[in-house]
């Protein structure tokens, strides 16, 4: 995609601020930790008896959801309406879009609504980058645009709000061995967490999955590979397992779940092979017995509610940014 | 070079406000919240000088600032900590200097999302003028006018002594 590249990094404006969110590729170090700064003091906002602050009052936010995920919408919905932003919800696959409308043209007929920020997911690859581009090109570069998942390329804030667990349970990214398990071939999240942990200095990150799924090259990234889940997991710090993208599976590139589960399940005897403190995460929805044990799930190293929990405010943190800026 | 004031010792300064409040605290239940960063160290000094019991909150007040579509979130926003129970209670806001009241004025959004004071203070060891809202300090150490263009910043050396210092914008 060739205006990825074009023009300098698209996502920072030009006093070199964020003014959009796409990805975490090619994201300074300092961006990231001024993200998962701002981040902290919004985790507090949550435990008071008013959960809101006035930053984007009379602001409005469209989450544009061309793909479902109730999920990532309700947490960006949440987010939004803790920072007071008027939030409207559409889902585009059952509505415009079926009626033939173009990307471009649901962005024109919002922005002409008066929208602040568009938190964007859609199944294609590229397409909050294309409302970013469409937005910069007329004029419109007061619109922020949030990537919520595009294809198998990006999940940034899913990216940070791991990195903000990491960072949470680890303090210090530097001495870590993480390891990233399951379906990375078919993994916007894979891709997000690679490029945050080499970017905030973990010096080993690993990916562990069946030949099928790992993409060829993935060594490029950065990372190194295991096929053998046992070898992988050893003295690793951080277990980051993925969720196996059945809906995305088109051929036969696994033989059966159970098989799936039995080589490369997370279960507490495989566990016990990485280091006593390592944590368990998984951005969820877990699929149970099939690439995690429940044993693991609700055992005391996961630590997958409290990222859920993190990812309100970090998803606070960016759109906060975002407005500023 | 900046201008060379007489600028009033900061830990004096801190032992008159503290005296000034004492008659008007009740130790067993009157709460401080000191204002990101100076204010905290104030508030410090305030509660070991006043001996309360409640342990002092801090607020960063970052996110309810009325600036914030002119400059943007503050780079460094700090978690607020409001340890006490906010319904019913006597709170003395504390701050190191009085400006143009903003801040005040955020810190009392602010206090009121964690519930309803039955009463809110302040008290400020330097009043510099240049109000741009109807707020006055009920407790004020000194009071001294600076040009708009000067900033007075309360700082923290390394063995915890606190002093003023002006600084050109």
């Amino acid at each position: 995609m060739s205006f990825m590249n074009g023009g300098g990094n698209p996502q920072l404006n030009r006093h070199g601020e964020l003014n959009h969110l796409l990805t975490i590729e090619g994201l300074p170090r300092e961006v990231l930790e001024r993200i998962l700064d701002t981040a902290a003091p919004f985790t507090e906002v949550a435990e008071r008896e008013v959960k809101k602050v006035p930053l984007l009052r009379g602001k409005s936010v469209f989450n544009l959801f061309f793909e479902n995920s109730t999920r990532t919408r309700t947490t960006f919905e949440i987010a939004a309406k803790r920072l007071s932003a008027d939030v409207i919800n559409l889902n585009i696959n059952t509505s415009s879009a079926s009626k033939g409308e173009t990307l471009l043209d649901t962005a024109d007929n919002l922005a002409a609504m008066q929208a602040d920020m568009f938190v964007v997911r859609h199944a294609s690859s590229g397409a909050p980058y294309l409302i970013a581009q469409h937005l910069r090109a007329t004029g419109r570069d007061h619109i922020h645009v949030v990537n919520a998942g595009d294809g198998r390329h990006a999940h940034p804030t899913q990216g940070l709000l791991d990195m903000y667990t990491v960072r949470h349970y680890k303090k210090d990214f530097t001495q870590l061995t993480v390891a990233i398990v399951g379906d990375v071939l078919h993994s916007r999240v894979a891709r997000s967490q690679i490029h945050a942990l080499t970017t905030l200095g973990v010096p080993e990150v690993r990916v562990i999955g069946p030949k099928t799924l790992l993409p060829t090259g993935v060594e490029r990234l950065g990372v190194r590979v295991f096929n053998d889940m046992r070898e992988g997991l050893r003295g690793v710090d951080v277990v980051m397992m993925l969720r196996l993208q059945n809906e995305r599976m088109q051929g036969a590139l696994l033989p059966s779940t159970q098989e799936y589960f039995k080589s490369y399940g997370l279960t507490p005897e495989k566990l016990a092979l990485a280091k006593p403190d390592a944590i368990v995460m998984h951005p969820g929805p877990m699929n149970r017995g099939v690439e995690i044990d429940s044993a693991v799930a609700d055992g005391g190293q996961a630590v997958i509610l409290p990222q859920v929990t993190f990812g309100i405010a970090v998803r606070m943190a960016v759109m906060a940014m975002l407005a500023g800026n | 070079m900046p201008q060379r004031l007489p600028l009033p010792d900061a830990e004096a300064l801190c032992a008159t406000l503290a005296e000034a409040m004492r008659p008007h605290v009740d130790p067993a239940a009157t709460a401080l919240v000191g204002i990101h960063t100076g204010g905290v160290w104030v508030a410090e000094r305030l509660h070991a000088a006043l001996g309360l019991k409640l342990p002092p909150g801090s607020m960063d007040v970052s996110f309810y600032r009325d600036d914030f579509h002119q400059r943007g979130l503050h780079a460094n926003a700090k978690t607020s900590q409001i340890p006490f129970e906010v319904d019913g209670a006597h709170i003395v806001i504390v701050d190191d200097v009085l400006h143009t009241g903003r801040t005040i004025r955020a810190a009392m959004n602010e206090l009121f999302d964690y519930g309803r004071p039955a009463r809110i203070d302040l008290a400020v060891l330097i009043d510099r003028g240049g109000r741009e809202l109807p707020i006055a300090p009920g407790f004020c150490a000194h009071a001294l006018s600076l040009p708009a263009a000067q900033m007075l910043a309360l700082e923290r050396d390394a063995d915890g002594g606190l002093s003023f210092r002006v600084i050109e914008k």
